[in-house]
């Protein structure tokens, strides 16, 4: 297999795995609308940045689309009501990362109509670059691949950097995700809007689409359908994890490398997902919010596995009831199973950046006792990690706590925690974990040194 | 729902291949070599790989369990260990010094370092060099491939008492009648008498020396199947024969009724076996893909010079675990550069 893809040569990064990529289940699935929950949950903060603050009070009405809270900061989005209903809580609401934040809760009423009636629609295509960057940030976009970073905040590069390159990822190579396969399939002309906006707004000379070589079919597509007077290109790239990395794409595609530490500005790109710029192109000429996105629900544990419209704070007790189960659940995941995370309760509910849910079976007991071999430094990890790592050199500094060795000598800050290392390593250690936990260890560290800094 | 959903930390998949199948198939890619073997040198080769496996796995679990580390003969790397010892030992040698040599290998060259993953040098090498040392005379008595009467009766040497020195061959040998056996290896012969075995003959086995290096041609395919199974960074076996072709070809232009031909280097001794076999095990050599290249022309380069000019007639095993003692240093200067980094 390794070999006919060395032979169809389509462009790369070095390293990186080739998971079994399970998207069979839903890549013909067209998108289909799911009705409302009773209730929907939306968290203040679902993206990077500060949190938003609420503009409603409890047992307030509010109609579908209407802001809900608003951004205090530059890097900050504001919400919009999911649904049309009334405002039954203001407080604490499970997260897939742990800890309980505040949230809006929303009772949905059924018998509403649900239309969208707020916004006020404009031209982005003869707007100034500032607002059409404050447009953006209005309607409460971020990135839906999965980095929930605020998209407004990547159109304006730092002082003295210039965006020349628009790259657009429809790479997907998360296992089991089709949500933006579909996207580029369906919201074709959303997507080509969104692109010019953002080509409008970063005031980027050309954008290029980088779409995994397992979806050819939204290759063709796109390039029959994108207007020829646009400076717009679509490229096929080989699918291999994680090639929908922003490095990665990069790498692949211009063949340029962003500085250890800096941003994909610094050579002069800019990021965006297909599904972030189909929102954009559908949601900023009208002046409306974003309110729902598309979620692939998918895994071995799912019967009816497709892509769905979802309204945010949707929970995914409601989404796995829809598609139903075959059988006991074991994991329950948000996103994409390589760097997705396990839910701890079905009532978190979907946010900004959930590109899929993957329902596993149980663990075969057997696997669960997996055992933990020593490192027999076979190498595999060095030649899976994306970023050129050493995780089996970090791997045995970890389990020594030499923390500030890892991030001083070898460069663990630059770890994504794709997960590829823990994915090929033969003896099941549990590399990607362990440098979790350095970082967060390392950034606990940095913090106390500058609070004692600031007291004295 | 009854039952809670599970929470485990990203990534949620995994690939299946673990240490204990990394290991198994490398014993596989051993068996047709030890076969071979036995084949070749009868009943008492049998046994000789019989003795250095079993005690190599009776040490291991010996030393796990006073560690308390568990049961670790399950992850078959003492397997491996016996195997390769009991390959690079003269058919005849004697069977309680073999045992010596796996429980030496075992205990010094892997227990004592913490066991698999921790081992500096080649565990099996260890073993070897050390009765090289100590009994320099029986790890140089060769006796002949394709005894007649092999598969019946055993080399007198393979059963000497337990602490005796082995019973001397020579009668035994001079019993076979065979013609033109001078009891010497082909690297023996070309060192002292300069004269070259026909490659064929070292190609295919048909000649003395330790029990499972004679086949230059069974040990490239094993261990290019090990390769393509990807459990075996082939780098490492192509860099050492590219190391010893380097150092060897110079001389042998210079004078070829002297020096050895580059393809007589490649395919006499344990070149092949120690290429493909020892050189190649992961926990003693380097992990940067730089590093490994180093270190297997550092290993065919040292084979070669130690062979040419050195007192010893095959150099492979100590350029094995000198370069074995190198690759942590070897691992520190070819760290891959990072990305982003200049």
């Amino acid at each position: 297999m390794g070999f006919t893809r060395l032979l169809h040569g389509h462009k790369t990064f070095d390293h990186g795995i080739y998971p079994i990529e399970h998207k069979e289940l839903t890549a013909g699935k067209p998108i289909r609308r799911l009705p409302f929950a009773d209730e929907l949950v939306i968290p203040l903060q679902q993206h990077k940045g500060r949190a938003s603050v609420p503009i409603v009070k409890v047992g307030q009405e509010v109609v579908r689309g209407e802001p809900i809270a608003v951004a205090d900061h530059f890097v900050s989005v504001p919400m919009h009501a999911p649904a049309t209903g009334v405002i039954r809580a203001i407080g604490l609401a499970p997260t897939a990362e742990g800890p309980k934040t505040q949230a809006i809760f929303l009772k949905v009423y059924h018998a509403a109509s649900q239309q969208v009636l707020y916004g006020s629609e404009c031209e982005p295509e003869h707007m100034n670059v500032k607002d059409i960057i404050q447009a953006v940030q209005d309607a409460g976009l971020v990135g839906l691949g999965g980095g929930a970073f605020p998209s407004h905040v990547k159109m304006q590069p730092p002082a003295g950097r210039v965006i020349h390159t628009l790259l657009v990822n429809g790479c997907e190579c998360e296992p089991y995700l089709t949500c933006d396969h579909r996207i580029m399939l369906e919201q074709t002309e959303h997507l080509i809007r969104g692109i010019r906006i953002a080509l409008r707004a970063t005031r980027a000379e050309r954008a290029i689409i980088g779409v995994e070589d397992n979806k050819l079919d939204a290759v063709s597509h796109l390039r029959a359908r994108i207007p020829k007077h646009l400076p717009i290109t679509v490229e096929a790239v080989r699918s291999k994890y994680p090639q929908g990395a922003e490095k990665m794409l990069i790498t692949a595609l211009l063949d340029a490398e962003v500085p250890a530490g800096g941003l994909p500005a610094d050579v002069g790109v800019a990021v965006f997902n297909v599904g972030t710029l189909a929102q954009m192109g559908e949601l900023v000429p009208l002046g409306r919010g974003l309110i729902e996105r598309v979620v692939t629900v998918s895994g071995p544990a799912v019967k009816n596995p497709g892509n769905f419209l979802v309204p945010i704070g949707t929970p995914v007790r409601f989404l796995l009831d829809q598609v139903g189960l075959k059988g006991p659940l074991g994991q329950v995941i948000l996103g994409g199973p390589m760097m997705g995370m396990a839910v701890s309760s079905l009532d978190v509910p979907v946010t900004k950046s959930v590109s899929g849910v993957v329902a596993l079976e149980p663990e075969d007991p057997a696997l669960a006792r997996r055992q933990v071999y020593p490192c027999i430094k076979c190498g595999e990890c060095l030649r899976a990690c994306p970023v050129s790592l050493n995780p089996s050199m970090l791997g045995e500094l970890a389990v020594a706590r030499e923390y500030g060795v890892m991030a001083g000598q070898f460069n663990l800050d630059q770890c994504f925690e794709c997960g590829c290392c823990a994915f090929v390593c033969p003896s099941n250690i549990p590399l990607t974990q362990y440098f979790r936990i350095a970082k967060s260890i390392n950034r606990d560290a940095l913090r106390r040194d500058e609070t004692k800094q600031t007291r004295h | 729902m009854s039952r809670g959903i599970e929470i485990r930390t990203s990534p949620h998949l995994k690939r299946v291949v673990t240490v204990d199948k990394i290991m198994r198939t490398v014993v596989l890619a051993l068996l047709p070599i030890a076969a071979f073997a036995v084949w070749q040198f009868g009943l008492s080769v049998l046994l000789l790989l019989l003795t250095t496996t079993g005690v190599a796995i009776l040490t291991e679990w010996g030393f796990a369990r006073a560690g308390g580390r568990g049961n670790t003969v399950a992850d078959w790397s003492a397997v491996i260990t016996g195997l390769l010892l009991g390959l690079t030992l003269p058919p005849g040698f004697p069977l309680w010094m073999a045992a010596v040599a796996a429980f030496v290998g075992i205990a010094l060259g892997k227990a004592l370092f913490g066991g698999l993953g921790y081992n500096v040098m080649n565990p099996a090498l260890v073993g070897r060099a050390f009765v090289q040392a100590a009994f320099p005379v029986a790890i140089t008595t060769w006796t002949p491939a394709f005894a007649p009467g092999r598969f019946t009766e055993v080399i007198p040497s393979t059963l000497t008492l337990p602490f005796m020195q082995p019973i001397p061959v020579g009668d035994w040998i001079a019993s076979l009648n065979l013609d033109g056996w001078s009891g010497a290896t082909p690297l023996a012969i070309q060192k002292f008498q300069h004269i070259e075995t026909p490659i064929m003959d070292t190609f295919s086995g048909m000649i003395a020396g330790s029990a499972g290096e004679t086949s230059a041609i069974l040990i490239l395919i094993c261990g290019l199947w090990l390769a393509w199974q990807r459990m075996l960074d082939w780098r490492i076996p192509v860099s050492v024969m590219a190391g010893a072709v380097l150092v060897a070809l110079p001389f042998w232009l210079l004078d070829p009724s002297l020096y050895p031909s580059p393809w007589f280097v490649l395919c006499s001794g344990g070149l092949m076996l120690g290429a493909w076999f020892m050189a190649s095990d992961m926990v003693a050599s380097p992990v940067t893909a730089s590093g490994v290249i180093l270190y297997g022309l550092f290993i065919g380069a040292l084979t070669v010079v130690i062979r040419l000019f050195g007192g010893l007639v095959e150099g492979i095993m100590y350029a094995i675990l000198l370069a074995n003692a190198l690759g942590p240093l070897i691992s520190s200067w070819t760290q891959p550069r990072v990305y982003g980094s200049k």
